[in-house]
C-alpha cells in the first residue's frame, strides 16, 4: 500500500461523475418548480393561515408540490409539525372533539403527509 | 419566409457570440442569405467578432424607434455577400427593445432573408426573453460545467413555456444542443463531463461539440469568425454543425483527445 494513499480523497468518483450527479439530483429539484403553477406560492400561504390558526407552524415547515402523470397531477402538502405541537391548541377552533388516538398516532408521526389527486 | 434561430443559454461567457458569428458565417458561406441581431443590447459585441464595428451608423434600436430604415441599419459583410449583420445599441438599455417593435424588424427580416440569426445576451430577463420570444429554432450553447448545464435546463424550461411557439400553441421551438468549449484531455481524466452525460441531463439532440481551442480567441483579436478559419479545429467543428442543422448527417469529430507524439506537440504549440 502506497505511504501517501490515505492524503487521496475517500471519494474515488471523478469530479466530473460528481458533477453530473450533482446535476441530476438539483436538476429533479428544479424542475418540479419550474412547471409549477403561479397559484402555488397563494395556495401554500393560505394553507399555512389555516394551519397556524390551530398549531403555531413556521414557514418552512410547509411544502407544496404538484407533479405531473400524464393526465392528473398530484398536489402533495408536506407539514411537519413540531412534536409537542400535536397536542396543542392554539386556538380554540380545536377544541372539536379529538379522540385520545388520535392524538396518539400524531404524537408517533410528527410530519402529516397530505395527499390529494387532482 | 425566414426561419429565426436564437443563440441562447442562461449563462453568459459560454459563447453564444462566437456561435451566431460562426453560424451566420457558415449558412451564408453555403450560399443562404443570412441576417445575424445583435440583442445584447448597452453591451454591443458581434460588431467585434464580425469585424464591422466600424462601419456602424444605425443600430437595431434606431429602427425599432423609427429613427432608422431596416436597410440603413443593415450591415452588408465585406467577406461573404449573402450575409448581413444588424448591430445593437451602445448607448441604450435592454428596455429599448419592445415586443411590438422586435416583431415589426423580424417581420420585415423574414421577407428578406432565409436564416434569421438572434445573439442573445445572458440571463432570463427581458433581453434574453426578448431574443427567444419569436425563435422557430433555437440553439442551446452550453459548457460541460455544472453552472452553465443548469442554466441551459432553465432556458430549455422558458422556451417551452414563454415563446410565442409556446403561448400560441404553435409547433414548440426546434431544440439543438451545442457544446462548447469541450476539452476531450481533461473529458479523459475525469475532470469535466463527458458529451453523453451533458445529453442524459438536458435530452435534446446534439448539433455540434465544438472543441476548447486557442483559434477562437485569434479570430475575435482580428474580427473574422472562426469558421472562416480554415486551420481551426474550431472551425471544422462549427462547419460540421451547420452541415447537420441542414440535414446533413457527418460524424462527430474532435470528441477525443488527439495523440500526436511530441514533436508534433511542438509544432503545434508553434502553431
Ligand atoms: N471553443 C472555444 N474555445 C476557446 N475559447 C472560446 C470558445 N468559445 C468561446 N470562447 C471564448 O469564450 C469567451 C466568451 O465567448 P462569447 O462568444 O462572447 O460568449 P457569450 O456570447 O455566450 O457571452 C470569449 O473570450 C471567447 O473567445
Ligand atoms: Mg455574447
Amino acid at each position: 500500500m502506497n505511504i501517501l494513499s490515505f492524503l487521496r480523497p475517500k471519494s474515488t468518483l471523478p469530479t466530473a461523475e460528481q458533477a453530473k450527479e450533482r446535476l441530476k439530483i438539483v436538476l429533479a429539484h428544479e424542475r418540479s418548480y419550474a412547471s409549477a403553477p403561479d397559484y402555488l406560492p397563494r395556495l401554500q400561504n393560505e394553507i399555512l393561515q389555516v394551519i397556524a390558526r390551530y398549531v403555531e407552524l413556521e414557514q418552512d415547515k410547509l411544502t407544496v408540490k404538484l407533479e405531473n402523470f400524464g393526465s392528473t397531477s398530484r398536489l402533495e402538502v408536506n407539514i411537519d409539525l413540531p412534536k409537542t405541537a400535536a397536542s396543542v391548541a392554539v386556538s380554540p377552533a380545536n377544541q372539536a372533539d379529538r379522540t385520545s388516538d388520535d392524538e396518539a398516532t400524531a404524537a408517533d408521526d410528527p410530519a402529516t403527509d397530505a395527499r390529494a389527486v387532482s | 419566409m425566414g426561419k429565426v434561430i436564437v443563440m441562447t443559454s442562461g449563462k453568459g461567457g459560454v459563447g453564444k457570440t462566437t456561435t451566431s458569428a460562426a453560424f451566420s458565417a457558415g449558412l451564408a458561406s453555403r450560399g443562404h442569405k443570412t441576417v445575424v441581431i445583435d440583442f445584447d443590447v448597452g453591451l454591443r459585441n458581434l460588431d467585434l467578432i464580425m469585424g464591422c464595428e466600424r462601419r456602424v451608423v444605425f443600430d437595431f434600436v434606431h429602427v425599432i424607434n423609427g429613427d432608422a430604415r431596416l436597410n440603413q441599419a443593415l450591415i452588408r459583410d465585406k467577406r461573404l455577400e449573402h450575409l448581413y449583420i444588424l448591430p445593437t445599441s451602445q448607448t441604450r438599455d435592454k428596455d429599448a427593445l419592445t415586443r411590438e417593435g422586435v416583431e415589426r424588424v423580424l417581420t420585415e427580416l423574414r421577407e428578406q432573408f432565409e436564416y434569421i440569426i438572434c445573439d442573445s445576451p445572458a440571463g432570463i430577463e427581458r433581453g434574453a426573453l426578448m431574443a427567444l420570444y419569436f425563435a422557430d429554432e433555437a440553439i442551446i450553447v452550453t459548457n460541460p460545467e455544472v453552472s452553465s448545464v443548469r442554466d441551459s435546463d432553465r432556458i430549455l424550461g422558458v422556451l417551452q413555456s414563454r415563446s410565442r411557439r409556446a403561448e400560441e400553441g404553435l409547433d414548440p421551438v426546434r431544440e439543438h444542443l451545442l457544446l462548447s468549449r469541450y476539452d476531450p484531455e481533461r473529458v479523459e481524466r475525469g475532470e469535466m463531463m463527458k458529451v453523453d452525460d451533458v445529453l442524459e441531463i438536458l435530452a435534446i439532440p446534439l448539433l455540434g461539440v465544438i472543441p476548447e481551442s486557442r483559434s477562437v480567441l485569434k479570430a475575435s483579436n482580428v474580427g473574422t469568425p472562426v469558421i472562416l478559419d480554415p486551420q481551426s479545429a474550431a472551425g471544422d467543428a462549427y462547419r460540421d454543425a451547420v452541415g447537420r442543422f441542414l440535414g446533413e448527417s457527418l460524424p462527430f469529430r474532435f470528441m477525443r483527445p488527439e495523440r500526436r507524439g511530441l514533436f508534433q506537440r511542438f509544432l503545434r504549440r508553434s502553431a
